[in-house]
């Protein structure tokens, strides 16, 4: 159903491989750590999960952003509220003495729950907006969310959440990461996706043709604040403290940053954004201070030479695999954006 | 009732940075429709230089002069280097751009300038002045009197130069300018100049009302300048001073009379009602949608 175009480029086809390596590698580990052996250190392994996580904010975000096309820049607050949620849930249900297995998908659930309630709330009264308008709604809306969060007394406000229990592990992180990906993925190929994608092509066309505008935008909207909400669980229950700090502003742009330099609309470049993007910062930290001034100045020379992202619009599939086994073959894009 | 108008006072010095931010926003929007969100970080240029000019010794007058040009030559460098090669791809890409244009500048900071906060030096006498009930700093007054000058300059030169004309013929049809002559890319350029002198006098008024400056004081000003922006009417200037000073009276009315940790809620709730009841704005065009 989805057509691969002859536009792959030397930097795609480098770096799906390498993030269908990464999933291969995150399960190798996951296999020897069920054997009992541990091969990577907490540290690395902190980084395996923080990708996932960002994968699901960033496929999630990127069916609002890329595949509805609206432009919205508050992520980081549904992810606030499903964080905030899950575990202050988990907090007052950690004497019932239920199991982990139970205990872990519910809370992840209710605040994945609470965030979608908030994406409707939200949701309904903005998305009349066009553009840059519900970019800057969402972002405001995304600042109050985090100003309550500072001001209510349930949260701590200022002096953030200590004590959440560190459930999230490479496991669940992974289990979770796949299940949402799966499920926003097969929502796309849905007649949901196309409804979507025809409000991105074009709203008015989508709406003469009998496309509830509307509707769909709320729902996409909704969705994505679930998914937002869910990884928002994970990450808190990840790192066992989490503050208003943590959901800034510059959060949901991260988040938009992956999105958008996976290419708006291409799920599975979103999937090889999260990763890079987590990884990158990780990888420079060699270069101390220089680290986060070389990651922004990639950034801008990346938007600059390659401004549709790195998939552009597309899809990754096995027709790129294929060609990036027998390279040479045909399919040569242009060499453009490589590194 | 003295404090009431004891904070319209600070509301007032505080919104004419606001809004001296919010020119450069809406002056740059109006023209290629790109939220600058490195403005704030000039913004933040302007502080320093000012700090670094005062340090030297130099005097204010001269500081704040440096402050205006340093961030403007900064302000036209990012538009060529950056934003120029990205005039005609998606809105969204230059919106990233922008934001990592914004990034490096403060990474950049954080790098060359240390991270940690530094006292603006004070060049003014603190001692307030009591007008009837209420106190009035010399900052207040100084900061209000140079936007002012500033807002009044601005307005001159988009009305009477030849320059000015252009860039009004800009904002309303590109492409027609650009078939009349008009050279865009200069014009462009001096736009950003301008916005960035402007937002770099804020910086330096800030140093002198608040003396507090570090590498990332200008990412929350920013963002709500640039809601001030468009809660005045993105694109208008008269829109942009309007609705920096409403932005500052708000802020300052909501930590006087509500609570100072509401304050940036309700800052930015006045501009989700003024979006959802008036979209384009209090002053802005309001633009039909075509079929």
């Amino acid at each position: 159903m989805k057509t691969m175009k002859n536009d792959s480029s030397t930097l795609k086809n480098y770096l799906l491989p390498l993030g269908l390596g990464l999933l291969v590698l995150i399960n190798l580990f996951l296999a020897l750590e069920f054997l009992g052996i541990e091969i990577i250190d907490r540290y690395y392994k902190g980084i395996l999960i923080l990708m996932q996580i960002n994968i699901i904010l960033a496929v999630s975000l990127n069916l609002i952003n890329g595949v509805t096309g609206m432009l919205s820049l508050g992520h980081a607050g549904f992810m606030a509220v499903g964080a905030y949620t899950s575990s202050l849930l988990s907090i007052f249900l950690s004497n019932m003495n239920l199991p982990e297995v139970i205990l872990f998908p519910l809370v992840l659930c209710a605040g994945g729950l609470l965030a979608a309630v908030m994406g409707l709330a939200i949701g309904i009264p903005t998305l009349r907006l066009r553009g840059d308008y519900l970019a800057i709604a969402t972002l405001g809306f995304g600042e109050i969310i985090r100003v309550v969060l500072l001001n209510l007394d349930i949260t701590r406000g200022a002096r953030g959440l200590p004590g959440i229990p560190n459930y999230t592990n490479l496991w669940w992180a992974q289990f979770f990461m796949v299940l949402s990906v799966m499920i926003i993925w097969n929502i796309t190929a849905s007649n949901h996706g196309r409804a979507f994608v025809a409000i991105r092509e074009n709203e008015i066309a989508a709406e003469a043709m009998g496309v509830n505008t509307t509707y769909y935008k709320v729902s996409s909207f909704v969705i994505g604040a679930f998914f937002a909400g869910v990884a928002g669980g994970l990450f808190a229950h990840h790192l066992g403290f989490i503050s208003p700090k943590s959901f800034e502003f510059m959060k949901s742009v991260e988040i938009l940053l992956m999105v958008v330099l996976g290419g708006l609309g291409s799920l599975t470049g979103s999937v090889v954004a999260a990763i890079v993007l987590t990884g990158l910062p990780e990888f420079l930290r060699f270069l101390q201070s220089y680290r986060m001034v070389i990651y922004s100045l990639t950034l801008v020379l990346l938007m600059i030479y390659r401004p549709q992202g790195l998939f552009g619009r597309h899809e990754a599939n096995a027709d790129l695999l294929k060609a990036w086994f027998n390279k040479g073959h045909g399919r040569s894009g242009g060499g453009k954006g490589d590194e | 009732m003295s404090e009431f108008f004891q904070q319209i006072i600070n509301g007032l010095s505080l919104g004419s940075i606001y809004a001296l931010i919010a020119l450069g926003y809406t002056m740059v929007y109006g023209i290629i429709q790109l939220i600058n969100f490195a403005h704030g970080d000039i913004y933040m240029v302007g502080a320093f230089t000012g700090y670094f000019a005062i340090l030297s010794g130099l005097p204010f007058p001269v500081a704040l002069l440096l402050a205006m040009v340093c961030p403007a030559l900064l302000g036209m460098l990012i538009q060529r280097t950056a934003y120029k090669p990205l005039r005609y791809s998606p809105r969204i890409t230059a919106l990233i751009t922008a934001i990592g244009v914004s990034l490096l500048l403060e990474n950049l900071g954080i790098l060359v300038l240390r991270p940690d906060p530094r006292p603006f030096p004070q060049v003014f006498t603190n001692a307030p002045f009591h007008l009837g009930q209420v106190t009035v700093s010399i900052p207040q007054v100084l900061t209000f009197t140079v936007a002012l000058a500033l807002m009044v300059a601005l307005t001159l030169f988009i009305r009477y130069t030849k320059t000015g004309k252009a860039m009004r013929a800009l904002a309303q049809d590109l492409e027609a300018a650009q078939l009349m002559g008009v050279n865009v890319d200069r014009i462009i350029s001096v736009t950003f100049m301008i916005g960035s002198a402007l937002a770099g006098a804020a910086g330096v008024m800030m140093g002198v009302l608040i003396p507090r400056i570090e590498p990332l004081m200008g990412i929350m000003p920013g963002l709500k300048a640039f809601v001030a922006a468009v809660i005045g009417g993105i694109g208008s200037i008269p829109g942009a001073m309007l609705g920096g000073v409403l932005m500052g009276l708000v802020e300052t009315l909501a930590t006087g009379f509500i609570s100072s940790t509401w304050r940036d809620a309700i800052a930015f709730g006045l501009l989700i009602v003024i979006l959802l009841f008036k979209p384009s704005g209090i002053l802005g065009r309001n633009v039909r949608e075509k079929v």
